[in-house]
Order: structure tokens, then C-alpha cells, then sequence
């Protein structure tokens, strides 16, 4: 099973910029969580303080018991080896074939043979759809096969931890509904971990267990999928909803805190379930075990729709 | 202020990652090509003038008082002390300093750096150090190449154009120059080779924000690494001159 990532009270600045604070959250181990939030709110700026990147002012993140904002290096970078990390534009070494690019952290960090690196690299690279593609250098490739890339790269050390920085970018809906379901399905098979940050609707509403939203620097609410989901937070539902109207502006600096706005919930989506074929889901389980513990701190929108669909005796 | 300190912490840390296993011997080898295939050539054009100016302005200068037989000596000294490592690394830093910068920027705006470390691949271990090297080690190479040229051209102009007496040009080389001389010299463009790889892989990792930035760092690169080698050459020679008094005559 994954491994849990928990975060307290964190908060980053570039030179006076503040870009977000007073950060607290727990990615639950095994499961899928989004983090949403409008463009120019820090959400790259959070996954790459997850992974060590970036150097959060105050607060603390726990993976494994260690503590990545005041570790040592060599404990760092053997924490980096749960983490596999899809970047925003796949971030792969443009000087390598896709085939290298994949095989990269084999390589440097375990003594397989090359039959061995094959046959791995031609698994993944048979998950992601990319066959074919082995001899092409990253430059040949369109955007989506370059994410895809990246993705292949990011799981073939088996880590426990996934990050995805916005897997829908550059995408167009149907590869994005592809991504989405493959990552549903990575989870089915091997209860991996998996944070996406993004700040696509769809994927927010059919992919997570979890959903949380960054706004105005702050972290708006982290739960499971049902609190923001039937949440009546004028921010959260313009932002599901997709719509102008409410607080989110034009750009940051136009973005309100406060203000009355006519609040228009989406309904609920079903959330996506592995491709047929493959093993349920565990996280389900254990999700649910959770979610009842909280049942009675929930919103009254929120309890309803867990409970009629779970059918939980009430 | 920051920037010169994490330069100088950049500079420790490629020395501590020198030791480190697995050396990267390809990636090593690859740079070392690459650094002294594009600064041979210009290193070569740039040191036969050079050393034809200093034969020439010596020549005019000692046969007003009627030393032209000491015209070798001084400028086989002014050569390989000065003149060849200066070439060597500006040469260095130009064409193949400006190349590692622009490359390692473009590859930090891409990403390609974080995924390296995210990987749990030291960037500074794997690509900083290879080219670090690459550089100090062509910049020795390559300044015993252009001593041997820069003289050779001091040769020709004095001897050929100014009619000098070649048997006394040749006679003299060892009546001011040293062995030490020779030794300082390889030791200051090791010096200034490290530097320019340094300063080099220091601007590519930080561009400031987009392809515009990777442009910037490479100019600022180029001059930085100007800059510190006058400053550098200035120390180093007036350490040598206390501690290897110049050769009396």
C-alpha cells in the first residue's frame, strides 16, 4: 500500500510574495486525491515542496516519519526514491530517446540487467500507450505522448507515491478522460498513493476520493470528494461549476473574499472505477471506514450523498 | 551577494562530487570533446597575434636601447606566464562555457534539472561535474598548446619582419624564463578552467525566469568569468612573484 503524506501549517514565499500559508493536510495513503485551484495559485509551487524541491518557510511534511523540510540531503534524496513525479510538460532529458528516458532511474538506481531494463521499460511503456515510440527523442513527440513519457518514466521504479502536476494540460478531453481512467486503474492495481493538482473540472469530479482547492493563499478545504463537491462556498462552486459568477476574478489581484453570490452546486458525478478486468479498488474500503468516523462532522449535503450511496443504515 | 555565495558553494560541492562513485566517464568524455573541438581552433588564431604583439612592441622598444638579443627572453616570459592562460581560458569561457550555460538553462526551464533530482539524481554529480572537469582539464591541454604557438608567431614576427637574429631569439629563451614560470602557468589555467566551468554551470542552473533568462545567464556567464579571471591572474601573480623571485640576469 501507498505511503500517507502529512502536512502542517505550511507556507512558502518568493522574496515578499507570499504564495500561500497556514497549509494543513493528509493525503491518505493508497488513495486518489486532487488538488484543485484557480491559474497563479501556487499549486505547482505546493507539489514541488512535497517532493523537496522548494523549501517551505514554516511547517512541516511528514512522509515515513521523516520530515522533508528539515531533512538531511542523503535522507531526501532516499526519500525521493517512494515519489514519481509527472511534470507538467513531462520533463523528459531531451537528450535521450524516449526508450533511455524511461529506463533512466533503472539504470541509476538498481543493478538489473539490460534484459531485465527491457522488459520492464516495454511494460510501461505498453501501459501508457507509447510502443512504438522507443527510438524517438522527446522533441519528436507531440505533447500528449511527451506527458505520457514522462508518466512511464515516473512509475517504472514502482513508487509509492504518485504526483501528477497538471496531467490535463495541453490535453484534449477525451486523452485527458484516458489519463484520468489510467491513473484510476493504477491505483486499482497496485494501491499506490496518488496527488494530482490541476485545475480541470472533469477530472476533479470523476477521478478523486479526496478533493481540495487552493485559494487566495490559502487552502480553502481538504476532505473527502463529497465536502466539495455539494459544498455551497461560493468559490469552490464557481470553480466546479466553471462559471463568472462569483468571487474568482480575471486574475489574482481580481479575485474577492468576500461578497454574496447566487450559489449553484453542481450535482455530483460518479466517481470513475478501474477498467473492467482489473481488481477493485481497496482504497474504496478503507475510504469509506474513514469517512464514517466523520460522518457526523460533515455538511448535511454532504452526509445525504454519502449515505445514499453507500446505502450506510442510518 | 547570494549569488557569489552559493557560486562559491556550488564550487565546493563539485570538488566533493569529484570523489564520489560512479564517475560519469561517458558524460566526461562527451563534454571533453565538445569543450575542445569548438576552442582549439579560435585558442590557436587568437595566440599568434598575441604573441606577435608583444614580439613586436618588444622589438621596436629593445632596439632603441640596444637589446635586441634579449627579445626572445621577454616575450617567451610575457607568453607563458601571462598571455597563454588568459587566451586559453577566455576562449574557453566563450565558446565552451557559453555552450554548457546555455544547455544547462535551457534544460532548467525545462524541468529536465527538478526531474533529475526528483529521480534521486544529484544534477551537480551527473552534469555539473563532468563539465566542470571537461574544462579544467582542456584549459591545461590546451594552454601548453598555445605557449608553443604564441612563441612560435613571437618568432616569426621578430625574426622574419623585424629582421631579428634568430640564433639569439632562440639563446635567450632561458635567460629571464624559468621552469617554475611554466609550472605557474598550467597551474593558472587549471585555475581559471575550473572557474569558467563553475561560473558556467552556476549561471545555467539559475536563469532568471524563461528562455529570455537562459540568454541572459549566458551572457552574464561570459562576463563574469572575464571578470574574475583579471581579478584571479592579479593574485596569482603577485603571489608567485614573492614566493619565485624573477631570475637575475
Amino acid at each position: 500500500m501507498g505511503v500517507q503524506i502529512e502536512v502542517h501549517g505550511l507556507a512558502k514565499s518568493f522574496g515578499r510574495q507570499n504564495i500561500w500559508q497556514d497549509v494543513s493536510l493528509t493525503v491518505p495513503a493508497g488513495e486518489l486525491s486532487v488538488l484543485l485551484g484557480p491559474s497563479g495559485t501556487g499549486k505547482s509551487v505546493f507539489l514541488k515542496c512535497l517532493v523537496g524541491l522548494l523549501r517551505p518557510e514554516r511547517g512541516r511534511i511528514m512522509v515515513n516519519g521523516v520530515d522533508l523540510c528539515r531533512c538531511t540531503e542523503s535522507e531526501r534524496y532516499e526519500l525521493r526514491k517512494l515519489f514519481g513525479v509527472l511534470f507538467q510538460d513531462g520533463a523528459l532529458f531531451g537528450s535521450m530517446t524516449v526508450y533511455d528516458n524511461i529506463a533512466f532511474p533503472l539504470r541509476e538506481h538498481t543493478r538489473k540487467t539490460e534484459a531485465e531494463i527491457r522488459r520492464l521499460v516495454n511494460d510501461k511503456m505498453e501501459l501508457v500507450g507509447l510502443v512504438g515510440a522507443e527510438r524517438k527523442l522527446p522533441g519528436e513527440l507531440s505533447g500528449g505522448m511527451r506527458k505520457r513519457a514522462g508518466l512511464a518514466r515516473a512509475l517504472v521504479l514502482d513508487p509509492e507515491i504518485i504526483l501528477c502536476d497538471e496531467p490535463d494540460s495541453g490535453l484534449d478531453p477525451v486523452r485527458t478522460a484516458y489519463l484520468s481512467q489510467l491513473l484510476v486503474d493504477l491505483n486499482a492495481q497496485v494501491d499506490v498513493t496518488i496527488l494530482i493538482v490541476t485545475h480541470n473540472i472533469s477530472v476533479a469530479r470523476t477521478v478523486p476520493d479526496n478533493l481540495g482547492m487552493l485559494y487566495r493563499r490559502r487552502l480553502v478545504g481538504f476532505g473527502p470528494r463529497e465536502i466539495l463537491l455539494t459544498s455551497e462556498e461560493p468559490v469552490v462552486a464557481q470553480f466546479l461549476g466553471g462559471h463568472r459568477h462569483g468571487p474568482i476574478g480575471m486574475s489574482e489581484e481580481t479575485d474577492a473574499a468576500e461578497g454574496t453570490w447566487p450559489s449553484t452546486v453542481p450535482e455530483i458525478v460518479p466517481q470513475l472505477t478501474p477498467s473492467p478486468g482489473l481488481p477493485a479498488r481497496q482504497a474504496i474500503q478503507r475510504r469509506q471506514e474513514r469517512v464514517r468516523v466523520m460522518l457526523p462532522t460533515l455538511s448535511p449535503a454532504a452526509r445525504e450523498h454519502v449515505l445514499a450511496n453507500w446505502g450506510v443504515p442510518r | 551577494m547570494t549569488a557569489v555565495g552559493q557560486m562559491f558553494a556550488l564550487g565546493l560541492e563539485v570538488l566533493r562530487q569529484l570523489l564520489r562513485r560512479p564517475f560519469q566517464y561517458r558524460e566526461l568524455l562527451g563534454q571533453f570533446w565538445f569543450v575542445a573541438s569548438v576552442s582549439i581552433l579560435p585558442s590557436m588564431l587568437v595566440s599568434i597575434p598575441f604573441g606577435a604583439v608583444i614580439g613586436l612592441e618588444l622589438g621596436s622598444l629593445t632596439a632603441q636601447i640596444g637589446a635586441e638579443s634579449f627579445d626572445g627572453a621577454a616575450s617567451v616570459l610575457a607568453i607563458i606566464q601571462q598571455a597563454s592562460p588568459i587566451v586559453t581560458t577566455l576562449i574557453i569561457a566563450g565558446a565552451g562555457g557559453s555552450a554548457i550555460c546555455a544547455d544547462l538553462g535551457s534544460r532548467t526551464i525545462r524541468e529536465e534539472i527538478d526531474a533529475m533530482e526528483v529521480l534521486g539524481v544529484s544534477p551537480v554529480h551527473r552534469l555539473v561535474v563532468p563539465r566542470v572537469l571537461a574544462a579544467t582539464s582542456v584549459a591545461v591541454l590546451l594552454n601548453g598548446m598555445v605557449s608553443v604557438v604564441g612563441v612560435a608567431g613571437g618568432y616569426f614576427f621578430n625574426v622574419i619582419m623585424q629582421g631579428g637574429t634568430p640564433g639569439a631569439y632562440v639563446a635567450s629563451f632561458a635567460a629571464l624564463a624559468q621552469l617554475p614560470d611554466l609550472w605557474v602557468s598550467e597551474l593558472k589555467a587549471m585555475i581559471f578552467g575550473f572557474l569558467a566551468g563553475v561560473v558556467a554551470s552556476y549561471r545555467g542552473l539559475h536563469p532568471r525566469g524563461g528562455p529570455k533568462g537562459v540568454g541572459d545567464a549566458v551572457n552574464q556567464s561570459v562576463v563574469i568569468t572575464f571578470l574574475l579571471l583579471f581579478l584571479v591572474n592579479a593574485v596569482i601573480t603577485a603571489v608567485y612573484l614573492r614566493i619565485v623571485p624573477p631570475k637575475g640576469m
